[in-house]
């Protein structure tokens, strides 16, 4: 799963970085920021990363579940042309 | 900073004329038809504002009347959400939906920046005031706020009932509020006095409201002028050496961000508290489960401020629009009420239910859009630190007398008289 901030509805809720503080910090100004590279989320934060999205009152935070998926099919067309 | 001649007149420069805005006539007397006549000022609105929005929602879904010289109430989160977001038509000139419109010419700073500001001007001022109401820079005042709601509660002794919106509540937004522009603690009950004016006296006669809000500015500018002679770190220090491209604040733009920081911060987390008490003492099964389980507690918060989200905010109509089925004339006032969106069965599930572990909870007590409530990481620490003060020290606490609790009218909800007993 990879996360976003839509920065054109970012309000500075904070509600993200309540819930899923390790991947969401707040900049100087109270809006979100992504701690995480690429909005790459690990396995086991993957729950605090719909928390944050389905608590977001201005639907700002936006998953990627597919990521996963094109990653997965990235690999394999890499791993396939490695063994060609 | 030794002379700083904008504020060297007297306090009625640091405030356009009211006489240039318009009054509309006082309509009193009972609501007939809450969908065509509607009055937040009604005590029936007071006592049950929760069942008129539930059934205008159904039947309606944007109320109007005629009082305040016009006005609609949408009652759907999708409404208030989108006027909310929707700067081009509503104009956040006039916040307090009543019989005075400020001055046109007020726009786009208004009287209290950035509330009353709209785009582009909004950007800037309140660019001015995030970094200081951030969750990081307000968490520098949980110490104290902590101690000081203690300190409240030290002074329950002895007594069986005490009322948790007089006696509690409504001290913990005052001290921290005084405390951050740098104001006399001791002078709290007079912000008390200011806020009223502000946001209760909408029915007063102009003359009277004129009266009473040059009281504000004339303790704003006592305040404003030894910061002047003692620069201190607080926000009124800031705010007077702040610039904006390039040149200080206009002493309007100063005077009234203070006006708005002192008035908006008091009436408003007060009612938090005291809504959220008031239903913990009525629901001994929530108060016993977050007695025992603290970890549910910012749940729970998030839960309250939903289901008795106090604030309503206004907009002005900006021309003549044909707006999601209405015909909404310029200059007509919109409620935006975010406590009736948040009751939206549309948009919550069992949103008539108060669940202290509802862990989806995209509410919007503090707004939404570009006029996010500003201060609502404080707001959020102040009730999060008020209820776990309370619920630690006074574990065991049921309504003395149900017929006793008082709630406000106006745009901010919340019980103003709450006699508990404790014990």
């Amino acid at each position: 799963m990879r996360i976003s901030i839509d920065r054109s509805l970012c309000q500075g809720h904070g509600r993200c970085y309540d819930l899923a503080p390790d991947l969401f910090g707040a900049d100087d100004e109270g809006y979100s920021a992504l701690l995480v590279p690429d909005g790459r989320v690990a396995a086991e934060l993957e729950d605090d990363a719909r928390l944050a999205a389905d608590n977001c009152p201005e639907a700002a935070v936006l998953l990627h579940q597919d990521a996963l998926l094109q990653d997965a099919l990235l690999q394999d067309a890499g791993t396939e042309e490695a063994a060609r | 900073m030794s002379v700083d001649d904008r504020f060297t007149s007297d306090p009625a420069s640091l405030r356009s004329d009211p006489a240039l805005g318009t009054f509309s006539e006082i309509v009193r007397g009972p609501v007939t038809d809450w969908a065509t006549d509607f009055s937040h000022t009604d005590e029936e609105w007071a006592q049950g504002a929760i069942g008129i929005w539930d059934d205008l929602r159904q039947r309606c879904p944007i109320a109007h009347t005629e009082r305040f010289g016009g006005a609609w109430l949408p009652t759907r989160y999708e409404d208030v959400a989108a006027v909310a977001h929707d700067t081009e038509h509503f104009s956040s000139r006039g916040i307090i939906a009543g019989n005075f419109r400020p001055p046109r010419a007020l726009a786009p700073v208004g009287g209290t920046p950035p509330i009353s500001s709209d785009p582009p001007f909004h950007h800037d001022a309140r660019k001015l005031l995030l970094p200081a109401f951030t969750k990081n820079a307000v968490s520098r005042h949980e110490e104290s706020t902590r101690a000081f709601c203690s300190s409240l509660v030290d002074r329950f002794a002895g007594r069986d009932v005490v009322d948790a919106a007089a006696d509690y509540a409504q001290h913990v937004p005052v001290r921290v509020i005084a405390d951050m522009l740098g104001f006399p603690p001791e002078d709290g009950p007079r912000f008390r006095r200011f806020v009223e004016n502000a946001l209760e006296g909408i029915d007063l006669p102009p003359e009277e409201r004129l009266a009473r809000s040059s009281s504000l500015f004339e303790y704003l500018l006592v305040q404003i002028r030894d910061h002047l002679e003692h620069p201190r770190e607080d926000l009124t220090t800031y705010l007077l050496e702040a610039e904006l491209a390039g040149r200080k604040l206009e002493p309007a733009h100063v005077a009234g961000t203070m006006a708005l920081l002192l008035i908006a911060g008091i009436d408003t987390t007060w009612s938090a508290i005291g809504a959220s008490l008031w239903h913990l003492a009525g629901h001994p099964e929530d108060r016993r489960r977050l007695v025992a389980e603290p970890e549910l507690r910012p749940t729970a918060v998030e839960e309250f401020l939903r289901a008795y989200a106090p604030v309503t905010m206004a907009r002005l109509v900006k021309d003549d629009v044909t707006w999601h089925g209405v015909e909404m004339k310029a200059e007509d006032w919109v409620l935006l009420s975010f406590s009736a969106a948040n009751r939206d069965p549309a948009q919550f599930e069992r949103a008539d239910e108060v669940l202290v572990d509802r862990r989806v909870n995209r509410h919007a007590a503090f707004g939404l859009g570009i006029h996010r409530c500003v201060g609502s990481h404080l707001a959020r620490m102040e009730l999060r630190v008020a209820l776990d003060v309370w619920l630690d020290r006074v574990p065991e606490f049921s309504l003395a007398d149900s017929a006793a609790v008082r709630w406000s009218t106006g745009q901010i909800r919340g019980p103003r008289a709450l006699p508990l007993r404790i014990g």
